[in-house]
């Protein structure tokens, strides 16, 4: 049976696993588009002509989606599935360590891609937001999703070595993703950062996930805004891709099945 | 017969303390195995060392032929581990984990005939944080069993059982050891061993003590017998290594039945109480 099958089962599994913990469904579904409703609501403004902060905000939304159900669920949950013996009992099983981290994947880009329709269903009803306006930013919006969920499933997988038990992973793990997130330009207009802040967040794949999904939500006059003056839609998909590589060979190399 | 499990000199020590002093034993292929010994002696760390989970500091091992601590995936197929205490798995029905589980092996068994054979039908739909404790060592049992394999350890597998629970585990093994599965088990039961065990090893302080047949061991088969016996003067008793003898001159001074006749040799808890207090 091929790695990638047996990984298929296992994402069977955890999708059903996960549907079933109905209030971490709700939190992590919806906690989006309550994000979205705050800041739609407190900033009304438009920060150029045609783009309300919103438009601005879903993007940053998107990314912080995928940060947040694939690195920071992971690098939570492992450790507990570590104590509760989830992981030694795999450990003795032919399941290829690959499978289980693939399981993790399509769990990861099936909640990614909920939320990513509920956003724009309800960015769309509630704040006007404008949908991609062709087919290449359709397409661009699904290479960044499927490759947002890798690199942040295998980051996460790798950064789960960290935490020493369960109980202690959430407070390691959550502040790491709020400071990434502010330098990264999800709550606030990348440009208008301090620039050691830009160049800090350029080190990692959130701040190039968040431009991404600008490039795909907001006009192209929008591009000569951002850092460089263009979307840098070329580099976005190297970076990311390159993470995705680096992140899969840190994950399998530091993976751990116990506490020791 | 060949060796399912073969080690020789295996050494493992956590920081400074030794924990196994240098461990040899072969268990032959379709064995029922038996470790005992008190808490703290190595059991645990013996048997995952077997297993794959640990390291040992030297010493040689092999399992079906193969070092654990080098082992493929290719080995992890044919053997089975029933884990000592596992709390998984919570929100899944027990035909959702066992059936999962049937896809990592290349030669599964059937789910639903390895639910059957555990004896959790009637429990198949239910959620696994539904079961009771003695029901969730029965999934354990068949998550270890599922992929067919040639050898299962199991850990202490009975802890926390109810006496009717027990027999009816003692059953489920039986008919493993029918299939041909050699069988590692560690235990505290004595009378578990005793019931199931084709050898035990008794384990004490890193090292052991003595391999023998549970009737065997500590010599028990040709240890003396205990005979007691009442009449008119009371009570009366005697210790005595030939006691088919004995009787035979204590039936003369008796008309008919000898009253309360008993004549004892020494259990398996006797003589494993026996081996533990020599210890340090």
């Amino acid at each position: 049976m091929s790695t990638l099958v047996i990984g298929l089962h296992r994402g069977k599994l955890e999708l059903k696993q996960f549907f079933r913990q109905r209030e971490s469904v709700v939190f992590t579904l919806f906690f989006p588009i309550m994000l979205m409703f705050i800041f739609g609501s407190i900033f009304k403004n438009s920060i150029a002509p045609g783009v309300t902060f919103s438009q601005y905000f879903i993007a940053g939304m998107i990314a912080s989606g995928l940060v947040n159900s694939g690195f920071q669920q992971l690098a939570i949950t492992i450790p507990m599935e570590r104590d509760f013996g989830t992981l030694k009992r795999l450990r003795g099983t032919p399941m290829p360590p690959l499978s289980y981290f693939i399981g993790k994947l399509v769990v990861v880009a099936v909640s990614i891609t909920i939320q990513v329709a509920l956003l724009m269903g309800f960015g769309k009803l509630f704040f006007h937001l404008h949908m991609p306006t062709s087919s290449d930013k359709w397409l661009r919006l699904v290479w960044l999703i499927l490759l947002g969920s890798i690199c942040s499933t295998v980051l996460g997988i790798a950064f789960s070595a960290v935490p020493k038990s369960g109980r202690g992973a959430s407070a390691v793990v959550s502040p790491i993703v709020i400071i990434l997130q502010f330098f990264s330009g999800v709550f606030f207009v990348f440009t208008d950062l301090p620039s050691w802040m830009q160049q800090f967040a350029a080190l990692f794949p959130l701040k190039w996930l968040t431009q991404g999904m600008r490039s795909v939500f907001l006009p192209d006059t929008f591009a000569v805004k951002e850092a460089t003056g263009t979307w840098e839609s070329g580099r976005i998909l190297i970076i990311l891709l390159a993470w995705a590589v680096a992140g899969t060979v840190l994950a399998i190399k530091t993976f751990r099945w116990s506490n020791k | 017969m060949s060796a399912a499990i073969s080690i020789s000199g295996a050494t493992k020590s956590y920081d400074e303390k030794c924990v196994l002093q240098g461990i040899d034993l072969e268990i032959q292929s379709g064995e029922i195995f038996a470790i005992l010994g008190p808490n703290g002696a190595g059991k645990t760390t013996l048997v995952e060392i077997l297993e794959g989970y640990r390291e040992r500091d030297s010493g040689q091992v092999t399992v079906l032929g193969i070092d654990p601590s080098s082992a493929s995936l290719e080995w992890r197929n044919r053997i089975g581990i029933v884990l000592q205490n596992a709390s998984d798995a919570g929100d899944l029905t027990v035909t959702e984990v066992v059936e999962n589980f049937a896809h990592y092996y290349t030669n599964a068994k059937p789910p639903a005939k390895v639910i059957d054979q555990v004896g959790l039908s009637d429990k198949a739909g239910s959620k696994v944080n539904t079961l009771s404790g003695g029901q969730r060592r029965r999934l354990d049992v068949a998550l270890g069993i599922i992929g067919s394999p040639e050898i299962l350890f199991l850990d202490e597998p009975t802890t926390g059982f109810d006496p009717e629970a027990r027999r009816e585990f003692w059953g489920l093994i039986r008919g493993l050891r029918e299939e041909g599965t050699t069988i590692l088990l560690t235990t505290h039961y004595l009378d578990e061993a005793e019931e199931l065990a084709d050898r035990v090893a008794v384990l004490v302080d890193g090292r052991i003590k003595e391999v023998a047949r549970p009737s065997e061991l500590g010599g028990r088969n040709s240890k003396g017998a205990r005979i007691t016996w009442s009449d008119g003067s009371g009570d009366h008793f005697e210790e005595s290594a030939t006691p088919t003898e004995f009787l035979r001159k204590l039936s003369v001074q008796f008309e008919g039945e000898i009253p309360n006749l008993q004549i004892k040799r020494p259990t398996l808890e006797d003589i494993y109480l026996e081996m533990i207090e020599g210890r340090a």
